[in-house]
């Protein structure tokens, strides 16, 4: 579905970001990226959708090469990947439907978004989304209005409209309690098994990322350490990510994560 | 100071470090300003005998305050001020109308270079030509009236607007653009939906500021010939009817402290 073939980005600065990363995704496969700050996980997935400019390598979407189409083509291919983001980013002084709506604005001519006209189908599906999320009451309120956990799932809603094959989340939890983040983890993986979402999840939190995601990627310098499923996760592969530490408290036991899903 | 030990560090008094390091420097720099300013000072020359001449004269000044004339120039007054009035609004109007895609342009977070270079050189030649001169090149070339005012104004606004509109787009929050950017949207949705209401709270409140402005600007431009109100106060002065020109600097007070309190309230408003 997604499959990443030397992708490298060296920034202006020189610093080597991501080093030839190779990584396959098949379809409807949630994966978790972790590693220390600055490994080059939010450069990642923004080389994906090329908000970054990867240096070289390749990206493919199916069956579509993205690092060399033209904006247009960009544009196109943009629409089927979803991005939800670290301190949610919605567009603080639009409603929250308007927020939602702008994630039909590749589908949608300008004026048709400028005069905030959208199709009835778009509309019924962004009123669907928020109802799934809990918040269709919220609808026309300010997105500022809405606390850290309901801004997230306005995010995700955001995301989810564009009817995407792929979901890129950043940092998802990062501004949450801790509550919260389960809750939107728990969401996000719900609502990708529903809709058969491959997702490439960002998170600094080993635990959480072990009690809801498939497979782990670990990554350290701009390179791939480690790739495997949640519980091959040991001190070891956490040192060899992060650096030295005590690692007992951080990963979580298959029994407690089966505990949790009961309470 | 990364060799540094703690020991070496308890007890030694900290202080934040100077902003400019050299020690000579930075003494030249003070003594140099202190210098500058005596002499300046003592290089104005006073001729205290005219002062006390000429107190006469202010005085009458201020007193025609107490009792203006609005009545014996009415005419010449209501005329200047309807003429101030238009050429204020619509050169905001046709002002505001050019500077936000010049505003777009001079933002360099959003245009590509050539673009940014071009808007940037537009916002500098506005803002280096003072309104006086462009009135006054514009009289010559239109004539007396208010339509060389309009034009001077239009242009001023251009080189206020465009540039304090594209510092916020500057400072915007990359975040949120970056996000709408993301869904597959076209450069124009990117801005109506990432860019423009970010800033839009401060583009009204600019744009009021600015009809402040020109409102004043108008009462200088008459000065020049550029006509509104500024005519018929520059012919007051001239006839040396004080009283009536008291009339019309209270009418121009009056507008713009009506202005101000406008602006306050729809700035309370759009936040």
């Amino acid at each position: 579905m997604l499959r990443l073939e030397k992708l490298t980005k060296t920034y202006r600065t020189g610093d080597m970001a991501l080093k030839a990363v190779d990584l396959e995704i098949p379809q409807g496969q949630v994966l978790a990226l972790i590693g220390p700050s600055g490994a080059g996980k939010s450069t990642l997935i923004r080389c994906i959708n090329r908000l970054v400019e990867p240096t070289s390598g390749k990206v493919w979407l199916g069956d579509v090469e993205l690092t060399h189409l033209g904006a247009a083509a960009l544009r196109r291919e943009r629409r089927r990947m979803g991005m939800i983001f670290q301190e949610y980013a919605l567009v603080e002084r639009l409603t929250v439907m308007e927020n939602v709506l702008s994630g039909r604005l590749g589908y949608v001519g300008f004026w048709r978004s400028f005069t905030r006209r959208f199709p009835q189908t778009d509309v019924d599906e962004a009123f669907r989304l928020l109802d799934r999320v809990g918040l269709l009451e919220m609808a026309d309120k300010r997105a500022d209005e809405l606390s850290g956990g309901q801004r997230q799932r306005v995010g995700i809603c955001r995301a989810l409209i564009q009817n995407p094959a792929l979901l890129l989340v950043d940092e998802p939890t990062a501004s949450l309690d801790p509550k919260t983040s389960r809750q939107i983890m728990r969401l996000i993986c719900e609502l990708c098994a529903e809709r058969g979402l491959a997702a490439i999840i960002n998170i600094h939190d080993v635990a959480l990322a072990q009690m809801f995601v498939q497979r782990v990627i670990g990554l350290r310098l701009g390179a791939v350490e480690f790739d495997g499923p949640p519980d091959a996760l040991s001190p070891d592969v956490l040192t060899t990510i992060y650096g030295e530490e005590d690692w007992q408290a951080t990963i979580r036991k298959v029994e407690d994560e089966e505990e949790e899903a009961l309470a | 100071m990364s060799t540094a030990t703690l020991d070496a560090c308890i007890g030694r008094r900290w202080r934040k470090p100077p902003m400019i390091r050299r020690a000579w420097l930075r003494w030249g720099l003070s003594i140099g300003a202190v210098v500058y300013l005596v002499a300046a000072i003592s290089s104005i020359e006073v001729n205290w005998a005219r002062v006390y001449e000429g107190l006469d004269r202010g005085a009458a000044f201020i007193a025609s305050f107490a009792r203006p004339d609005f009545i014996s120039r009415w005419g010449g007054i209501w005329e200047g001020m309807v003429e101030s009035v238009v050429m204020t609004v619509a050169s905001t109007v046709v002002g505001i109308a050019i500077s936000v895609p010049i505003g777009l342009g001079a933002a360099r977070n959003i245009a590509p270079l050539p673009v940014y270079l071009i808007c940037r050189g537009i916002v500098a030649l506005s803002r280096a030509l003072q309104e006086i001169i462009v009135a006054i090149l514009l009289v010559a070339i239109f004539g007396f009236g208010p339509l060389a005012g309009f034009l001077t104004l239009s242009f001023a606004t251009i080189g206020f607007l465009s540039k304090l509109l594209a510092e916020d787009i500057e400072s915007m929050d990359k975040s949120q653009a970056e996000a709408v950017r993301a869904t597959g949207s076209r450069w124009w949705q990117w801005i109506n939906y990432g860019v423009q209401p970010q800033v839009m709270p401060r583009l009204i409140g600019l744009s009021m500021y600015r009809l402040d402005i020109n409102f004043r600007e108008s009462a200088i431009l008459g000065l020049v010939g550029a006509g509104g109100i500024g005519a018929t106060l520059n012919t007051a002065f001239d006839r040396y009817e004080f009283d009536t020109a008291a009339a019309i600097l209270l009418l121009i007070i009056g507008t713009v402290m009506m202005l101000e309190y406008l602006s306050g309230i729809i700035r309370a408003q759009v936040q």
